[in-house]
């Protein structure tokens, strides 16, 4: 079962450790006075009227998030081999020209390199795209298209053995790639108490 | 104070004079001059020449716009390229002065003209709405004070560290802003939402999600610390804070709050600040548990035989800190310290405990319990409990330094692995 899959995507689905983690979510502001004591409502007007309704457009230019059901992601496509051009132009001064020579981080996991890293830690192919297109290149963040970092999302992953070479990445295609890593993830267990966890 | 200062690094450090002409070149102190007009007007007046005089029999600088500190105490940072420490061992009390503040940022500190900043509010909300900075300040606001913490805050595995190299990703502030549950009340927020994406404007345009239940409790946009608006590092002209939970998902620069019923998953948050406990990875671990650390006597002071003062702050993400006890026979025996009140929810607390060391080679530690029960574990203990390849999240294991008998202090260092 993917514990991920139902706790996280369907948080209204019925498993019983969404529940637990749902219950959990709620304690958390269980001993909490603080808060609830300074936000005394009393006397405030149903609104303050303040900030301006948001246009269509102001949150289409901000919302570039992808979740990892595929909402956020644009139209276009990419695959390896185009992703390996811009890669070896655009990325691999800073992380090596296969992803595991540095200097900075490793994008490649392999038999030989246990960095971890998108093939053996990363638990969704959609964080890929989604922090490529904001946070990267490092010294040109935001520079790249939509197409662009649909190839290099395509590249990464075939190097990184999830994908095959000729694999089309799109809006439909990435969620569904299965990242091995995403059966590890479990939320947090730490409740304070006695408890070392 | 004197005492102490004395065996703290940047206070007792002889200052040369070459380092006061260089600490003050900038710095000229003001003297007073009688113009022909009669008008008395200020001059300057390099300060080492003030130094060398008696200070009674010298009229000093007249009130000036902006106050500095005294070129005898030099507290800094220390900065990586990621990140920069705040110097635990030289502070008092338990504000931290704001340009101590640790920073952690993965994008650099972007210049945000205050007039043209904005929040926007959308998702599962009833109006989605755009706040510029006097909007915020226009809501009912609140100030609280609680700490910061980076959850990668651990080093060791040398002697000669001080707590600034061991956990110096720690500070304490008056937050003042606008609470999130004024915010998503004015929006409308949908009653089936359960997470939210915070968003920075940043270069890493950074992002993590939020559950919604911590955002009413007790989140916050802060756009003021410490009295004045917060600093560049520390997200000017607004952020996120939420108290007691890891630096990292307190959003600085936040431009954007998504509303949504299903957590991001964002780089930071799958990638990045979660840790490998047994053969599973821990996700969402935002709380940070108890911990403390004693600040003096610490590397690199050298001690004397006879009443020690033994200082340190303890603080909890779960709430106050229930007790402290410090040990100095190497953790065979405890004694509880005494807590300087006001004791605060999820702020830092200092704590002292008086000894009188025998000139006998030992070990002093601390360790703090929260009012959940929960007491600051060992390294082993968290090995025990997470596995040979735990990760470097959340280490807040009790820190230990041995007192040699020629009076130096150096740390007793651990590995994680
Ligand atoms: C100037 C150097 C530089 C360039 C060029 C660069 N990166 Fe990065 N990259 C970094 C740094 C530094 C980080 C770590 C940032 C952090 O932790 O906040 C990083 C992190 C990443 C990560 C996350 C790694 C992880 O394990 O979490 C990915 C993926 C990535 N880069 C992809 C790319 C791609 C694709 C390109 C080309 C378009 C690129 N980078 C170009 C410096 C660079």
């Amino acid at each position: 079962m993917n514990i991920l899959r139902n706790a996280y995507l369907r948080p209204f689905g019925g498993c019983r450790l969404l529940l637990c983690f749902t219950l959990s979510l709620l304690l958390w502001g269980c001993n909490e006075k603080t808060t609830a004591d300074a936000l005394e409502t009393k006397g405030w007007p149903e609104q303050f009227g303040l900030g301006k309704p948001a246009t269509e457009q102001q949150v289409a230019a901000w919302d570039i998030d992808v979740r990892p059901d595929g909402k956020g992601l644009p139209a276009g496509a990419g695959t390896a081999v185009q992703g390996r051009a811009i890669y070896a132009a655009k990325c691999a001064s800073c992380h090596g020209n296969t992803g595991v020579e540095g200097p900075f981080n490793h994008l490649v996991s392999s038999d030989t390199s246990k960095a971890k890293t998108i093939g053996n830690y990363w638990p969704y192919a959609t964080t890929l795209f989604d922090y490529v297109r904001r946070a990267m290149p490092f010294n040109a963040p935001g520079s790249l298209t939509n197409a662009e970092v649909y190839h290099l999302t395509a590249y990464l992953l075939h190097a990184n053995g999830l994908v095959d070479s000729t694999s089309v990445m799109d809006a439909q295609t990435l969620p569904k790639v299965v990242m091995p890593a995403q059966q590890l993830f479990v939320p947090d267990n730490r409740t304070g108490g006695a408890q070392i966890r | 104070m004197n005492d102490v200062s004395k065996n703290q690094p940047n206070k007792g450090r002889k200052l040369s004079r070459r380092h006061l002409l260089g600490g003050m070149a900038a710095t000229a102190a003001a003297v007073l001059l009688k113009q022909s007009s009669g008008q008395v007007i200020q001059a300057g007046l390099a300060k080492d020449s003030l130094l060398l005089q008696d200070p009674t029999k010298v009229l000093g600088p007249l009130p000036s716009q902006l106050g500095d500190r005294s070129p005898f105490e030099q507290p800094v940072r220390k900065p990586s390229d990621t990140s920069s420490r705040t110097p635990l061992q030289d502070l008092y009390g338990t504000i931290t002065p704001s340009d101590l503040h640790f920073e952690r940022h993965h994008g650099g500190i972007p210049a945000i003209d205050p007039h043209k900043y904005e929040l926007l509010i959308h998702g599962m909300v009833e109006r989605p709405t755009v706040f510029t900075l006097a909007d915020l300040k226009r809501f009912p606001s609140f100030s609280r004070i609680f700490f910061l913490e980076c959850s990668g805050n651990f080093r060791s595995g040398k002697e000669q560290l001080t707590p600034q190299d061991i956990c110096g990703l720690t500070s304490q502030s008056e937050w003042t802003g606008v609470m999130l549950a004024t915010l998503f009340r004015e929006v409308g927020i949908h009653p089936k939402a359960s997470w939210f994406l915070a968003e920075g404007s940043d270069a890493a345009v950074m992002t993590r999600s939020i559950p919604v239940s911590k955002g009413m409790e007790d989140g916050m946009i802060a756009f003021a610390q410490n009295g004045e608006a917060l600093r560049p590092a520390q997200g000017y002209p607004a952020r996120l804070v939420l108290p007691g939970w890891e630096g990292n998902t307190n959003v600085k620069w936040i431009r954007r709050i998504e509303v949504s019923d299903q957590p991001f998953m964002t780089r930071e948050e799958t990638s990045k600040y979660t840790e490998q406990v047994g053969d599973k990875v821990r996700q969402f671990s935002f709380v940070m548990d108890a911990r403390s650390v004693i600040t003096f006597p610490t590397f690199p002071a050298v001690v004397h035989k006879g009443w020690i003062e033994i200082r340190g702050i303890a603080w909890s993400g779960r709430g106050k800190i229930a007790r402290v006890e410090v040990s100095t026979d190497a953790g065979k025996s405890w004694q509880p310290a005494q807590l300087q009140e006001p004791v605060l929810d999820k702020a830092h607390t200092a704590f002292r405990y008086l000894w009188q060391w025998d000139g006998k080679a030992t070990e002093i530690m601390s360790r703090a319990v929260d009012d959940t029960g929960y007491t600051q574990p060992t390294l082993e203990q968290l090995k025990e409990a997470r596995g040979a390849n735990m990760g470097g999240y959340h280490v807040n294991s009790i820190i230990s330094w041995q007192i040699k008998g020629d009076g130096s202090v150096l740390l007793r260092p651990e590995n994680i692995r």
